[in-house]
């Protein structure tokens, strides 16, 4: 059964540059405040001591205290629901606790959620290593082949789970065909669109039952703060299966409520806050919602300049002297420019890798010898980034790990920012001709 | 107007649809309201007692108790009050009788509005609703919409699918 379900109109039929700027902020009505104000405040009066209740019991909608929700934070989570085409959001104080939330209503020690073993390489330690202490099985699966995702499904499998456009790769992943899978174990696909934005790619289209973000990168945008989404489209039935009773069954610390039942499609949500952030605790700061809500303002204009400077970059690179090979899905000869052209046809995004010739020491040395670019571990900033990944972020893994995670030896990894572009590849190829000189003059 | 209310697509009710049902109504007969607190009625019917609506409960188990200060009849015939709009909160399969009973009485009791739950729906029921000249909705919580199409619901991180510039009134509850 093909899943592809464009979800009911987001928002009334309004294009998505007017959805990036105005959905989750009407004006304040007590003021009248045009921006969305920052919420600086733990906690919020009640009524009476009905009220409270009422509140506390999730019978109205309201704010009791900021580790569950605040109006600040609850803005940017509208927005990102919305340009998602997704029923509600959850944000969180980064990408990484987004990850354990989305997973959080789904799993029981000893249950298992079968990743990708192309995910960005804190996640594969994180599901690979640390969600063990939770009782919390990582199956990795080389998603290229769908069919290796359905022989990795077992009757404990909860979840299967990719990046939409994986980092450092620029590997795409088949989102329809594995949504197919996914519905036919009964298990939601969870997509992690951090490297796409909502603008590329939104997965729910294709039949994703939840998206996760690292706002920290493009959705802010200018390198100003850490936080983390969670995006449900509110299309998973939950009672299909007697999988997931933390949604379907009844929930003992609200006396007995069953999730599902109280809240229909808001159900997962509703959980994510009232139980997730709750007994979890990763609250997004209202200052880091109000700066990623002002970058999301302009993610249509910052993500076309980003693809726009980085093919111009990745063609540029390719036929570099000193370059072995450029792996970026918008290059003609990618083996995944197909599933590029499917699901992110405004671009192949900002992030993709280089092999330069040397091996690891002439690695080191571009990303020393840069001067433009900033030589740091993040993505999806304004301002052009390089890595070395085998020296830094993907450290922890193995060789093998490595070389799945597209992040061996040789590999440079960039993140192209709005700098203008032609600056970009002057400082690129300076930086290239110092490290073939010093590698040579290494080899003398 | 049963012209207007022929043409609802009971798929995708327009915000305008909702908002002047929501704004018209004013006194509600609940059919399903349960008098245990953790039941998804009685959070409705919590929410709009407080939004300023009376909602009647209608269950013939509870008859003769009160729910929320409000007095339970054994059905929507035995309430001695006039009513806009009935909300049905029983499975789908009950809703047709529920619905020709509300016709029956509608000129009497002033009935304007049949709304079934989310997850209640019935087509057939619906048309001879409106062909009685009742607007109808389906499938949808009068909560969830009142929350949010007056921004509560966005304060669950909750996507209302309104876009407005429009500074809002704030009343004085
Ligand atoms: C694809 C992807 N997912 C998740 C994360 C983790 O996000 P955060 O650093 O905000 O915790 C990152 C961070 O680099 C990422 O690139």
């Amino acid at each position: 059964m093909a899943r592809k379900h464009v979800p009911e109109e987001p928002s009334g039929g309004f294009g998505f540059e007017t959805r990036m700027i105005h959905a989750g902020a009407q004006p304040e009505p007590v003021t009248g405040a045009r921006n969305t104000p920052i919420y600086q405040t733990t906690s919020y009066v009640f009524h009476d001591t009905d009220h409270a209740a009422s509140l506390f019991n999730l019978q109205t909608f309201g704010f009791i205290y900021s580790r569950l929700t605040n109006p600040t934070v609850a803005a940017l989570e509208e927005r990102v629901a919305n340009l998602e085409g997704g029923r509600g959001a959850t944000c969180c104080a980064s990408g990484h606790s987004a990850q354990i939330l989305a997973l959080f209503p789904l799993m029981e020690p000893g249950d298992e959620v079968v990743a990708s073993t192309r995910l960005y390489g804190g996640s594969i330690t994180q599901f690979g290593k640390t969600f063990k202490k939770f009782g919390w099985q990582a199956i990795f699966a080389d998603f290229d082949d769908p069919e290796n995702v359905r022989k990795a499904i077992t009757p404990k499998c909860k979840a299967i789970f990719c990046e939409s456009l994986a980092n450092p790769g620029g590997v795409i992943s088949d989102i329809e065909a594995l949504a197919e899978i996914a519905d036919e174990a009964g298990v939601p696909l969870i997509v992690d669109n951090t490297l796409a934005t909502p603008y590329l790619c939104r997965p729910i289209e294709w039949g994703a039952d939840i998206v996760v973000y690292s706002m920290t990168k493009f959705l802010s945008g200018n390198g100003t703060s850490v936080g983390g989404a969670v995006v449900d489209s509110g299309a998973f039935d939950w009672t299909r299966n007697d999988k997931f009773p933390s949604l379907s069954e009844p929930e003992p610390a609200y006396h007995g409520l069953r999730f599902v039942e109280t809240f229909g499609d808001m159900a997962y949500t509703m959980h994510s806050h009232a139980v997730g952030l709750r007994d979890l605790g990763p609250t997004l700061a209202p200052m880091n919602a109000f700066l990623t809500m002002n970058g999301i303002e302009t993610l249509a204009l910052r993500m076309q300049r980003h693809c726009d400077n980085t093919q111009r970059v990745a063609e540029w690179l390719s036929q570099h002297p000193m370059v072995d090979w450029v792996f970026y899905a918008g290059l003609p000869d990618n083996p995944y420019k197909g599933l590029q052209e499917k699901y992110l046809p405004k671009g192949a995004g900002a992030v993709f890798t280089f092999g330069v010739k040397g091996g690891y020491e002439a690695g080191l040395r571009v990303v020393e010898s840069v001067d433009l670019f900033s030589h740091l571990a993040n993505i999806g900033d304004v301002r052009s980034l390089i890595l070395h990944p085998a020296s830094t972020t993907h450290r922890q893994l193995t060789d093998e790990q490595r070389q799945a995670a597209g992040a061996g030896d040789e590999v440079v990894r960039v993140s192209i920012g709005l700098e203008t572009v032609d600056d970009l590849i002057a400082d690129l190829d300076q930086a290239l001709h110092k490290a073939a000189g010093e590698v040579d003059r290494a080899a003398e | 107007m049963p012209e207007a209310a022929a043409e609802t697509r009971h798929d995708d009710y327009p915000n305008a649809y909702l908002l002047g049902i929501l704004n018209g109504v004013r006194t509600i007969a609940m059919v399903g309201a349960s008098p245990n607190w953790n039941r998804p009625s009685y959070f409705a019917m919590k929410y709009l007692q407080a939004k300023g609506y009376r909602v009647i409960p209608v269950n013939p188990r509870a008859a003769g108790t009160e729910i929320l200060g409000e007095p339970c009849y054994a059905s929507l015939k035995d309430i001695p009050d006039r009513f806009d709009m009935v909300d049905i909160f029983r499975a789908s399969d009950a809703a047709g009788g529920i619905v020709d009973e509300a016709i029956g009485i509608a000129g009497d009791k002033g009935i304007r509005v049949i709304w079934m739950q989310l997850g209640v729906r019935d087509d057939a029921a619906a048309r001879r609703a409106e062909d009685a000249g009742l607007q109808v909705v389906m499938n949808r919580c009068p909560k969830i919409e009142f929350g949010r199409l007056n921004a509560e619901l966005s304060w669950g991180g909750f996507n209302s699918k309104v876009i407005s510039s429009k500074r809002r009134r704030v009343s004085l509850s």
